[in-house]
């Protein structure tokens, strides 16, 4: 670990207006130090925000809800509310990690978590995302567990949060507080950009720019599943997931929310998916039309090329299940 | 009178609380007067070169660095591999003695400083460049070199009968080819050592399953003499044959140690571990098996093809289970290794037999298919009545039975034949079996024991208990012999200055160690028995009937105190020693231990997700010496199984002869909910042969056929047929409905 500076932060008011490039934010830490162990992150000061009072969930407007960035894994899936009417976030949230590391993890932590990309974690290996311009060691390495939707061949990593394809298909928003005391929202499909030219840069977040929360609207009809297909049953990070709101009424879509993890570098909202289904038949015939529409641009480096398939065949079972579900609900 | 210390009783661990409490220090806990410096490992990034600079000053000047040991100033070290008419754990393990890189890994200096942050950091800041020489990483079917011999001492190649001529006469053929992958030993705790020096003697802390060879290696390496080396290892965190001989922490902390004259630990990092302690070497094994129409197997050959390590002769027996499962007119079984510039292949998690066992035994099962058979009935149809490769009586077999009995037991007749005949949901349920044999191995091993007056008796072994339950069973053996209770009874073990013994690995531990003590006990008996003779009071005692019982001798109707016994040689204490040697029996016959394994799977037919649902496994291991800590054996066993077949894969990046997934997230094991309701059961049969206690070898047993169960359940359940292990759902995923 390189030396740094470290700061307890009691209240926002506190992150200096220069807290920029050279600061990390500390919530759980789950990620960012083991990070800063191997050195891939080595910030020169450390701002410890874990005592921020931002560990609440409030009710929100128009029957939303109010997460604190520093709501715990635990506590989000936990929450009454959350477990009624967002069952697909507890969902996630309970098929991610261990429950020691969810009971530590936090909400902003777990949106800003770093890729799992092997080669991103081994620095005697070139990886763009950790050193901008070395080259990236999955294109032509191992890339089993990479990306096969918008990446670019500068990084084909993923995005590994089982967390935010939930937020993501729930229409969630983020809450930032800028280095300045500014602030503004954002959709979570906003947050996380695709590798493009700067795989180094993970989201848009500005340096110094903290997650005040996240603002879940009221929850769309329908069924809500997390499916998170992995080699073993737990303690994995997902080959694919999807999370998927589907309401269906008399045989048709009513209205459906999809959004894949460990396809890309960001959680994916299948929105073409979405458009093709609207209004449709609740088929299996449909389920795959919309997945083809979604993936007929998806491309697999050797390794993942399977990624592709099952990304096919897991969305389809999902809806599958969803709509027998609603059509079962529905008298 | 039941002792609940007696042989077989499910006696607890008599080190757990120790364990559970924190109290038992393994190597890296170990206490000095003074807190030890801290090195870490700088590993090179090519696979084999030369340094061609190497710039320690950043790190030399980094907080809290003491030294930074290079090629250029580490303590005089014995070449590499030297001597080489040595076996490989005691050969000289040399690093940081030139400019060679020998893999990927391969320490290139050690930073010693006061903390571990600070050696860890100022590692990063050691620079290094290279001239890298061209590097051979891969081995496949392209392996061609045929080695001296195989671990454990067997021939490479075994030839039985007239193979090619039987393989083509026979009614059914199968030639397929497996494939299984680098694997790694994966023992919780990483390998670890503390060492010691005062310029003369040097202690070594460290975790180790062989201390006697732990010296030697040092001893060589290093240029000292043996006896001025005390190596200790008293708890072990798992080694699972990665720590039968020392690794490179230990020899750099040695020569830490040396060159500074204090005490420095090194502690491998997880990610040091995949490439600085020895992993499993990736194997293809091709099958070719001949059959006659009505299912009698006619030809079993086998090919093995596997790398080695460059000067490290290790190479893995897998056609252990080709030779000797299964009856057969003709058997051809060679093994073939291609050197590779690659960190150290070596023993991993019962060498030969399980991923022998894993390939073979779905060949068998494919062949019972191809047989239009059953493949319990199949199996059970091809018994051996002796050993088919060294044609050998087998000193007791139970394969049969295990099976029949498994069987029964799993419900074995509800499944339909047919692959892809059971279906819940949109789960496709298959249906498993494999045969599971073991080669009983008995080691020379010594031990002392000491009786005091008070009654407590201690023994002394330079054995190892690497988390497996020696220090418990060996409880259980002196106090059923002697009669006396558990916390009587101490043993002392894991360190260099006890009696030599076998040390663990090969599952020779219990029976060798055993056995000798056992010997121990019986010649103090002996001692007892003669002392209590002189004693007037005893005279017309009843002799024939001598019982050890509530730390008595019992004479019929009379009963004398040990205590009073060992009083009345007129010393404080009685010392024996006892001994055990393999001998003829180990000669005449061709030893193993049985099992059938059971196993039903589901796969997910979207996603092609396999989860293991139940196993079950019927194990004949000779005489049970704790059936707890020998169902834990077991269970450990299958659940390494379970990896084996669907999870584990070292993946190796070719460029750089590197593995690329060197951490427990990426490097998958099954973790607890991948294990189902798992079934274990004994035919306990003591084993005349096998040793004077009359158990056999356990730990590697489940190991070698679990994965195999599981592999053939696969098979049934979706008429998959996946050769290249692990069975992970993308191999599946195209082929599914
Ligand atoms: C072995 C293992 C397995 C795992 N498996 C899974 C899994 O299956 N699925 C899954 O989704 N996750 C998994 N995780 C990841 C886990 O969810 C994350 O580590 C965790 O959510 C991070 O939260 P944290 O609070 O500890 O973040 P930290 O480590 O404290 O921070 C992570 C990053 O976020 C930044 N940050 C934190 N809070 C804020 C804020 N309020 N504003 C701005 N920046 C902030 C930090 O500066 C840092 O860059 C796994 C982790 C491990 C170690
Ligand atoms: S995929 Fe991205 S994170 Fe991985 S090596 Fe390439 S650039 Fe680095």
């Amino acid at each position: 670990m390189k030396p740094f500076d470290y700061q307890r932060i009691g209240a926002v008011e506190e992150i200096d207006a220069d807290a920029g490039e050279r600061s990390s934010f500390l919530a759980g830490g789950t990620n960012l130090v083991d990070l800063m162990k191997h050195e891939i992150e080595t910030p020169e000061r450390l701002l410890d925000i874990s005592r921020l009072e931002l560990a609440q969930i409030e009710d929100g407007d128009q029957g939303g809800l109010r997460v604190g960035t520093l709501v715990t894994n635990t506590g989000l899936a936990s929450d009454a509310r959350v477990r009624e009417r967002w069952p697909l976030l507890s969902s996630a949230l309970l098929a991610g990690a261990t429950a020691q590391l969810r009971n530590r993890a936090t909400t902003g932590g777990n949106l800003l978590q770093r890729t799992r990309c092997y080669y991103f974690y081994d620095t005697a290996r070139p990886c763009n995302k950790r050193e901008p311009g070395e080259g990236c060691g999955a294109l032509a390495g191992h890339n089993r567990i990479h990306a096969i939707l918008g990446a670019s061949e500068q990084c084909i990593a993923t995005h590994p949060s089982d967390m935010a394809v939930a937020m993501v298909a729930l229409d969630a928003r983020v809450r930032l507080r800028a280095a300045d005391g500014s602030q503004r929202e954002l959709p979570v499909e906003e947050l996380h950009r695709l590798p493009g030219d700067h795989p180094e840069r993970d989201t848009v977040l500005q340096p110094g720019e903290l997650i005040l929360g996240v603002d879940l609207p009221a929850p769309p009809p329908g069924r809500h599943i997390y499916r998170k297909v992995r080699d073993r049953s737990s303690y994995a990070f997902a080959l694919v997931s999807v999370g998927a709101i589907l309401h269906v009424a008399d045989g048709k879509v009513g209205s459906v929310r999809i959004a894949f993890g460990g396809v890309a570098h960001k959680p994916w909202r299948a929105r073409k998916a979405e458009q093709a289904l609207q209004g449709q038949a609740a088929t299996e015939e449909n389920f795959l039309k919309a997945a083809d529409v979604e993936l007929a641009d998806a491309r697999g480096y050797g390794g993942n090329d399977f990624k592709i398939p099952l990304a096919r065949r897991t969305l389809v079972a999902v809806l599958r299940d969803a709509a027998r579900a609603t059509e079962e609900s529905t008298p | 009178m039941t002792n609940s210390a007696s042989i077989g009783q499910p006696l607890d661990r008599v080190d757990g609380p120790l364990k559970v409490s924190g109290a038992a220090t393994y190597a890296a806990e170990h206490q000095l007067d003074h807190a030890p410096l801290v090195g870490w490992i700088v590993e090179a990034t090519i696979p084999t070169g030369r340094i061609k600079a190497l710039d320690t000053s950043a790190a030399e000047n980094s907080a809290g660095v003491v030294a930074v040991l290079t090629h250029r100033d580490s303590p005089a070290q014995t070449p590499f591999g030297e001597p080489d008419d040595e076996g490989r754990f005691t050969q000289s393990r040399a690093m940081l003695r030139d400019d060679r890189i020998r893999y990927h890994g391969f320490p290139v200096a050690l930073v010693i400083a006061d903390t571990l942050a600070n050696a860890r950091h100022a590692a990063g800041l050691v620079e290094v460049s290279y001239e890298s020489e061209p590097a051979v990483t891969v081995a496949g079917e392209d392996a061609d070199e045929k080695p001296d011999e195989l671990d454990g001492g067997l021939d490479a190649d075994v030839s039985r009968g007239d193979f090619e001529r039987a393989y083509g006469d026979a009614d059914v053929t199968l030639d397929v080819t497996y494939s299984t992958p680098n694997q790694a030993a994966a023992a919780m705790e990483p390998h670890a050592t503390i060492a010691e020096y005062d310029g003369e003697e040097l202690w070594v802390y460290t975790s180790v399953q062989l201390i006697g060879p732990a010296v030697q290696v040092l001893a060589n390496t290093l240029n000292l003499d043996p006896d001025k080396i005390r190596v200790l290892s008293p708890y072990i965190g798992g080694g699972f044959g990665s720590k039968l001989g020392l690794h490179n922490e230990a020899v750099l902390a040695c020569l830490g140690a040396m060159h500074l004259e204090r005490p420095v630990k090194v502690v491998q990092h997880r990610r040091h571990v995949f490439h600085n302690a020895p992993h499993r070497g990736n194997s293809v094994q091709r099958i070719r098996l001949g059959a006659s129409r009505d299912g009698k197997l006619q030809a079993i050959g086998h090919d093995s093809f596997m790398p080695r390590a460059r000067d490290y002769a290790f190479a893995e027996p897998t056609g252990a289970s080709a030779r000797t499962t299964y009856r057969t007119d003709a058997l051809l079984s060679r093994h073939r290794v291609k050197t590779v510039d690659i960190s150290l292949i070596d023993s991993c998690r019962a060498p030969g037999h399980s991923i022998g066992s894993l390939a073979f035994e779905s060949a068998i099962d494919e062949m019972a298919y191809r047989c239009g058979q059953d493949p319990v009935a199949f199996r059970l149809a091809n018994m051996p009545d002796k050993d088919p490769s060294s044609g050998k009586p087998f000193s007791s077999h139970d394969l049969a039975e295990c099976l029949r009995e498994g069987a029964a037991k799993f419900g074995w007749d509800q499944r339909e034949s047919a692959p892809r005949s059971h279906e819940r949901g949109r789960q496709l349920v298959g249906y498993g079996v494999a045969s599971t044999i073991r080669i009983n191995i008995l080691v020379k091993s010594t031990t002392r024991i000491r009786l005091s007056d008070d009654g407590s008796l201690i023994a002394w072994a330079n054995m190892t208990d690497i988390g497996t339950g020696t220090y418990t069973i060996l409880t259980q053996i002196a106090a059923d012999i002697l009669g006396l209770p558990a916390g009587q009874v101490q043993i002392e073990l894991g360190d260099s200055a006890y009696p030599a013994s076998c040390g663990s690995g090969g599952s020779f531990g219990a029976g060798s160690s055993g056995s000798a003590l056992r010997d121990a006990c019986m010649k103090l008996r002996e001692k007892l028995v003669d002392i209590a003779r002189k004693q007037e009071s005893l005279k017309s005692a009843d002799f024939d009937g001598a019982r050890f019982e509530r730390g008595k001798l019992v004479l019929g109707d009379k009963e004398v105190p040990l205590t009073e016994l060992v009083r009345q040689s007129g010393h404080d204490y009685l010392e024996v020693e006892g001994k055990v040697e393999p001998g003829e029996e180990h000669e005449k016959y061709s030893q193993h231990s049985y099992g059938a394994q059971f196993a039903e799977v589901t796969v997910d037919r979207d996603t092609g997700e396999v989860r293991v649902q139940r196993m079950l496994g019927v194990f004949s291991a000779g005489r049970i010496l704790n059936h707890k800590t020998a169902r834990s054996q077991l269970l450990g066993g299958m659940v390494w199984g379970i990896s084996y077949a669907l999870l584990e894969e070292l993946m190796l990046d070719e460029r750089y002869g590197a593995f690329v997934n060197r951490d427990f997230a990426e490097y998958h094991l099954a973790v607890n909910r991948d294990i189902p309701e798992v079934e274990i059961h004994f035919r306990e049969q003591p084993d005349s042969h096998s040793n004077p206690l009359g158990s056999k070898g356990i730990g590697e047993l489940s190991i070698s056929g679990a994965g195999a169960a599981v592999a053939n359940a696969v098979y049934h359940a979706t008429g998959v047929r996946v050769r290249n292990f692990p069975i992970t759902l993308d191999k599946l995923l195209e082929h599914l409905p």
